[in-house]
């Protein structure tokens, strides 16, 4: 059980696009048998019959507790899945922990065969995390640049300016007031919508 | 101290009861005691077990056996912790679901009680003929909702091995699981106990005061290193939860502080839940029918905040069901009612002058010797009426004894 080929290993996590990630990054790292689980509550069931080696999972998932009690017999007549967090190699643990991600090993596993299951977990939580911190702000800049044209539409048609000068006048007003030319766009957007 | 003064991360759990570290970071009661306190929210009870234990946080709001069940290694993630005050006594509430709640209005003409005996004699009967164990949803293994149901439903009747199974469940969640039918009663605290009748899947059993009158609820759990190389950041975190204790504990500010901790960030829940809450009015099922209760959560009366030894034996005793080996004198000394006082010195503060109590054996508010005087200690009794003596440990409180012929 503990030197089956290839590694069994159950992804839990919710989300699909990182889910996704992790076993695109597990397929570069080793050869591997990985199971996606993307509902945490019916994990346990699921983990019975898959009877993985290494379960991985998501620190965002509420369920993860739900997942817990599974791997611990929570009273005598309960048959626990028997897996646990491995601790033998704190600083890898804590870095895990700390990019997201937690993984629990079948007893008796092989320690070394974690390490490289784990690594390739961590790296790809924080590329999930850098995409979407890059996403957020893509879609911060282009929300941003939409405000920023309606406030020139309304300045443009309340003063008969162009649209260089409805600029000009919002950015002199973000200079003289000491606030970001954003904030500006979104007062004029709101009076605007108000004065209607 | 300069710059941030201390900064101390701790990470809470969204509930209610997460109001005197909210409050204490909101309120400016930490920025008075020079600590930069940083609440770092997390999802899940695993999450803040482990973090606390890698040292990821300095501190936790943690269920009260928590502390215990780590430093005694009874948990997953076995690390010394501490728990040098209380951040809440109470708080918790029973529910079914609407169709045991049916079966109960039916076959006894209520779902709500006062009589903690009576609700259990009640479940019992309305549980016999499901033919399968009782499934009963609970937020974490080592905690007051998983052993105050097992205290509980012991002495009204159940076999606890063979007539009902806990199911781990966060408190967000509860009103989901009990809706999907995957469980039938749940342990919870607020606002998830009301929340799931608010979404109409609940009807309110009991309020967990009516099992414990003061239950230990959360403790502040705070790791070896800021109890050991940091030890005046924890006292001034100590005297600024003191102080945001008091606050909260005012009814002039429930208003305000369910505004807080209703936001996004915090318990993300709606603000009129949340006073209910801290109130003490549940409306109870379909028919809005409002029941006021009693030291439903305390913050900061009757010593609330006191993290007494007693309690953390009674727990022990209480843990010894499924772990026979645990030590009661090690658990006691998890709950370092030494630094609570230490800390809270300079504020001159009135404390109990003994560090543990007979469990129970307080039918009202009792004066009780304190270090200037006297000070006030509110009811703590059992349903059953039974007491328990830290020294003489489990043995004091009997055997588990039915109260249903």
């Amino acid at each position: 059980m503990s030197t089956r080929m290839p590694t069994r290993i159950a992804v839990i996590d919710p989300n699909r696009e990182r889910a996704l990630l992790i076993v695109d990054g597990l397929r570069e790292a080793g050869d591997y048998d990985i199971h996606l689980i993307g509902d945490a509550f019916s994990a346990a069931k699921a983990l019975k019959d898959i009877d993985p080696d290494i379960v991985l999972v998501d620190l965002q998932s509420p369920t993860r507790d739900s997942l817990e009690s599974v791997t611990r017999a929570s009273g005598p007549l309960e048959r626990p899945v028997a897996m646990f967090v491995d601790r033998s190699d704190e600083a890898m643990l804590r870095d895990a922990i700390d990019a997201g991600v937690s993984a629990y090993v079948v007893d008796g596993f092989a320690k070394e065969r974690i390490k490289p299951v784990l690594e390739a977990a961590i790296a790809r939580f924080h590329a999930f995390d850098r995409l979407r911190a890059e996403l957020e702000a893509t879609k911060q800049a282009l929300a941003e640049r939409k405000l920023l044209d309606r406030a020139k539409g309304v300045i443009m048609q309340a003063k008969s300016v162009s649209e260089e000068e409805a600029y000009a006048i919002l950015r002199k007003a973000a200079m003289d007031q000491n606030r970001k030319i954003v904030e500006i766009a979104r007062s004029v957007v709101t009076a605007a919508e108000l004065l209607r | 101290m300069s710059g941030d003064g201390e900064f101390i991360t701790c990470a809470f759990i969204p509930l209610t009861d997460c109001a005197i570290l909210v409050a204490a970071h909101e309120l400016g009661f930490a920025r008075q005691e020079g600590v930069t306190l940083a609440l770092r929210r997390e999802t899940s009870w695993s999450n803040v077990r482990d973090k606390l234990a890698l040292g990821l946080v300095d501190a936790a709001h943690m269920l009260s056996p928590m502390p215990i069940a780590m430093s005694l290694g009874l948990s997953a993630m076995a690390a010394d912790i501490s728990a040098p005050i209380l951040l809440s006594v109470n708080g918790n509430v029973f529910g079914v679901s609407r169709a045991l709640a049916q079966r109960l209005r039916e076959e006894t003409g209520a779902v709500w009680g006062s009589d903690a005996a009576a609700v259990g004699a009640a479940l019992r009967q309305v549980s016999r003929p499901l033919g399968r164990r009782l499934r009963i949803g609970s937020p974490w293994r080592f905690s007051m909702h998983t052993l105050l149901t097992r205290y509980w439903l012991g002495r009204c009747g159940f076999d606890i091995a063979g007539d009902i199974e806990f199911v781990v469940v966060p408190p967000p969640y509860m009103a989901e699981v009990l809706g999907a039918g995957e469980i039938d009663v749940f342990c919870v605290g607020e606002p998830w106990g009301s929340s799931a009748v608010a979404r109409g899947v609940a009807d309110l059993l009991l309020a967990g005061p009516s099992v414990w009158r003061a239950a230990p609820e959360k403790a502040l759990g705070v790791s070896a290193r800021l109890r050991d190389d940091r030890p005046e950041a924890l006292a001034a975190l100590i005297r600024a939860l003191y102080r945001a204790a008091g606050w909260c504990a005012e009814p002039a500010h429930r208003s305000a502080l369910a505004e807080i901790l209703a936001q996004d960030h915090y318990v993300a829940a709606p603000s009129e839940l949340i006073e209910r809450a801290l109130s003490g009015r549940f409306i109870t099922g379909a028919g809005g029918d409002v029941r006021t209760v009693g030291g439903a959560i305390e913050f900061f009366g009757g010593a609330a905040t006191f993290p007494w030894r007693s309690q953390a034996a009674w727990i022990a005793s209480q843990l010894a069901w499924d772990e026979p080996a645990i030590e009661p004198a090690r658990a006691m000394s998890v709950f370092r009612p030494d630094l609570y006082r230490a800390a809270l010195a300079p504020l001159a503060a009135d404390l109990p002058a003994a560090s543990a109590k007979i469990e129970g054996s307080l039918a009202q508010s009792t004066e009780a010797a304190s270090t200037a005087g006297v000070v006030t200690l509110g009811p703590d009794t059992f349903f059953d009426g039974s007491v328990f003596d830290p020294d003489a440990g489990a043995a004091s409180m009997g055997a588990t004894k039915n109260l249903t012929p």
